[in-house]
């Protein structure tokens, strides 16, 4: 994501958009990969017995657990790299936002069961 | 007057935690919106965004609790296996789901979105609450910033109700319950 000042206040610069723009995607990562590891850990055996974390919970733990990891760790890594500076969180937003609504749609079974 | 242990887990769950949550989401979207919606607006007081940053921590603590309390503690009883033979499955709610094709699609459909779709929420309402803390009243000048707390707080909602309605409608149709019984009011006898 390219450098990209989005505002001529002057505040903006003293305080940059990247640390809000890190966590706006890591939350649409976050929310599209719960969908992504329900599903692959659906239709791949193999994967279903690897999240099988908590065995009373079945694989919903491992599915969520790993979604949350990947989640914090992308924040984490966003944040390192932009929280000191403003980026075009436009784009970034728009991106999260599209994460976000397939996130949404993918954990609906009928549309899950797709794949 | 009497609750089953696995009924008040159900309880705290659903009416406590989620409901509690579904109610402080519209309070936090009007005022996420009426605080924030013009740049020139009256200045915010500090104190009125010291209870906005709490209500919204507040908010993610509680979506923690919903799926954590969820997943952890109902779910297992949910999901719980008869052993073979069992007739009367009324203490294994999934199983008594899947034997009628009436009420089956309760659980394919029903509780596989509730689950893992509800996941979504404490994700969306934990980034609003940092996000806001971070940058208080400076979102007036990151428009695109508000709006993506505001899009991820609506989001939440809908998640949320999504697994609410699945949540009470499973609850109605197969009862989480069983464990130890736990005598509240002694009733008068007739």
């Amino acid at each position: 994501m390219s450098n990209q000042s989005t505002s001529s206040v002057p505040h903006a610069k003293l305080n940059p958009n990247g640390a809000g723009a890190a966590a706006v995607l890591a939350a649409g990562i976050g929310s599209f990969l719960v969908a992504v590891f329900a599903i692959l850990a659906d239709k791949v055996a193999s994967i279903k017995s690897l999240m099988n974390f908590y065995k009373p919970t079945g694989p919903l733990s491992g599915v969520t657990t790993c979604a949350i990891i990947v989640w914090l760790a992308a924040w984490a890594l966003l944040h390192w790299r932009w929280s000191w500076r403003n980026v075009a969180v436009g784009r970034v937003t728009a991106a999260a936002f599209i994460l976000l609504f397939l996130g949404l749609l993918l954990t609906f079974p009928p549309l899950a069961d797709l794949f | 007057m009497e609750i089953t242990v696995h009924g008040l887990w159900t309880m705290i769950h659903g009416m406590g935690f989620g409901a509690l949550y579904l109610m402080a989401c519209s309070g936090a979207l009007v005022e996420l919106y009426r605080r924030y919606r013009s740049p020139l607006g009256p200045e915010i007081k500090e104190e009125d965004e010291r209870f906005l940053r709490i209500y919204l921590t507040a908010m993610a603590v509680l979506a923690w609790l919903t799926v954590l309390t969820g997943a952890y503690i109902i779910y297992p009883w949910y999901r719980a296996v008869p052993p073979p033979g069992t007739a009367d499955l009324a203490a294994f709610p999934q199983r008594l789901l899947m034997t009628s094709p009436s009420t089956s699609a309760w659980h394919s459909i029903g509780m596989e979105w509730k689950e893992h779709v509800a996941w979504i929420v404490p994700i969306s309402i934990t980034m609003a609450a940092v996000v806001f803390s971070q940058y208080r009243r400076s979102l007036r000048i990151h428009p695109e910033l508000r709006a993506a707390v505001l899009g991820f707080v609506w989001a939440s909602l809908l998640a949320a109700g999504i697994a609410g309605f699945f949540g009470a409608t499973l609850n109605k149709n197969a009862p989480v319950a069983g464990g130890p019984i736990i005598h509240i009011v002694q009733g008068d006898q007739k």
